[in-house]
């Protein structure tokens, strides 16, 4: 572990002190990874108490022990995925992060990037600029974490919300929004980890902030 | 340590014992006993140490539930109304669905079952079937939710309970109205009152035009559109007003007590 630290230090150019990700980016960061971990092995759970498939979810990855168990992790991790959440969205707007990381998006940049990234001429030398398809990514999975959550509070209130459940096309469709957001969800994570497992030096920065 | 060493009795192997412990236990005891264990299992995975305190976490999440129960409350508007819809939506079969296998469910005799109102109320009369078949009935055709996922669209037609509630002089200012079930086990099920006065609450007396059936709750249920399924009690014998939370059969095992929806 250390020999790798020391490795990519070498790649840095040693003039450069900038944070990477500002110290409230990383907290939002892994407040979010457990409140979303949390949210997905509890609905897991309850997924188990009503299949919207011909599989359930192995009582070894779920969260809450039965429907009741798992429904109070569900509602009460709720709490910190939205209150998190909101405080990423308008920090990510008012300090002008999500208009100077995430924009622009061409989609011939994203195929270039991914062309890139998959023949491994991708540089990471520069960790403070996303290539297209980070901000693809990134992009598109801050759009599943509001479809998720919107879709979540139709499925909770399909009465006192049914405005927002409507725009779902009714509480049935809703749930099946609310599964595939999961399941966007969990690919972006497996991407997610392998990538920074790759490039331990995105993970420190996640971390430490450089 | 020496103390607890103290307490073990020589010969009797603890894993047994604890075994058979166990299987005194009744089965809700047990039920929730496991719950409890696969949660903090779970919680411990996660975590990477062992959470010692482990009920904390249970009463942790059981105090965010009670927070929830008032956010529900204050997101609850008395006049919005569940949506409606055409007969031609109608589930077909509607779905039975109990803790209890259909054979399991009561059988009621219509002629001696009678319907006992108490608490806060002006009059404590207990209703035949035939004079409650004599109140105005509407119907409404809605859908049912249950805490499990699933829904699906039925019809019922019975007497808005806010006219009931009414009929019999009920404190509408109390908290509860506390239904009593006839099911085997003795299901009962709290209602706020803001809930009970709602113009879709109903006590209900059929389904489909049809005199309501054993499998959905003959001779009434209480149907109510903005709450969960498990907070629509069938085969009901008995209404209390109360100011008292008197708990419920599975508000009592973990469900969230307002479960509006």
């Amino acid at each position: 572990m250390s020999s790798l630290t020391a490795s990519d230090e070498h790649s840095i150019p040693a003039a450069r002190k900038t944070v990477i990700q500002p110290a409230w980016v990383r907290l939002v960061h892994w407040i979010n990874a457990v409140a979303i971990i949390l949210m997905i092995m509890s609905g897991w759970q309850v997924y188990n108490a009503s299949p919207l498939f011909k599989f359930s979810f192995p009582p070894s990855v779920t969260l809450g022990g039965w429907l009741g168990g798992a429904l109070l992790w569900h509602f009460g991790a709720m709490w910190l995925l939205m209150v998190n959440g909101l405080i990423y969205l308008t920090l990510g707007f008012a300090t002008g992060r999500f208009a100077r990381k995430l924009l622009p998006i061409s989609p011939s940049g994203v195929l270039a990037d991914t062309k890139a990234a998959l023949t491994g001429k991708l540089s990471h030398d520069d960790l403070s600029k996303y290539n297209q398809v980070q901000k693809l990514l990134y992009t598109g999975i801050i759009i599943v974490g509001v479809l998720i959550v919107l879709s979540g509070l139709s499925i909770w209130k399909p009465v006192q919300l049914q405005w927002l459940t409507a725009l779902f096309g009714g509480y049935d469709i809703a749930r099946y929004v609310h599964f595939v957001c999961m399941a966007a969800i969990v690919a972006f994570m497996v991407i997610h980890v392998a990538l920074a497992v790759l490039v331990p030096k995105s993970l420190r920065a996640m971390i430490i902030g450089r | 340590m020496g103390r607890l060493r103290s307490l073990l009795i020589p010969g009797v192997d603890k894993q047994l014992l604890v075994r058979d412990a166990v299987k005194t236990m009744p089965d809700l005891a047990r039920r929730r006993f496991i719950a409890g264990g696969a949660s903090f299992g779970a919680l411990t995975m996660l975590t990477g140490c062992d959470v010692s305190n482990s009920f904390s976490a249970e009463e942790m999440l059981k105090k965010v539930s009670k927070f929830n129960d008032g956010v529900q409350a204050l997101m609850f508007n008395p006049d919005a109304l569940a949506p409606t819809f055409p007969e031609s939506a109608i589930t077909k079969p509607f779905p039975f669905n109990a803790y209890y296998e259909i054979d399991d469910a009561p059988e009621i005799d219509g002629k001696d079952w009678k319907l006992e109102v108490t608490g806060l109320v002006e009059n404590k009369k207990s209703w035949t079937l035939e004079e409650l078949y004599k109140l105005p009935q509407v119907k409404q055709v809605t859908r049912h939710i249950c805490v499990e996922g699933w829904s699906a669209i039925g019809s019922w037609t019975g007497t808005p309970l806010r006219d009931f509630l009414k009929l019999v002089g009920a404190d509408t200012r109390a908290k509860y109205c506390w239904f009593q079930c006839a099911d085997r086990e003795g299901y009962n099920s709290p209602l706020d009152m803001r809930t009970a006065l709602h113009p879709q609450t109903q006590m209900t007396f059929k389904f489909g035009d049809e005199i309501l059936p054993r499998a959905y709750g003959f001779p009434m249920k209480i149907r109510v559109p903005t709450k969960l399924g498990f907070k629509n009690p069938k085969y009901v014998v008995s209404m209390e007003v109360t100011n008292d939370y008197k708990g419920g059969y599975w508000e009592d095992q973990g469900y969230n007590s307002f479960s509006g929806s």
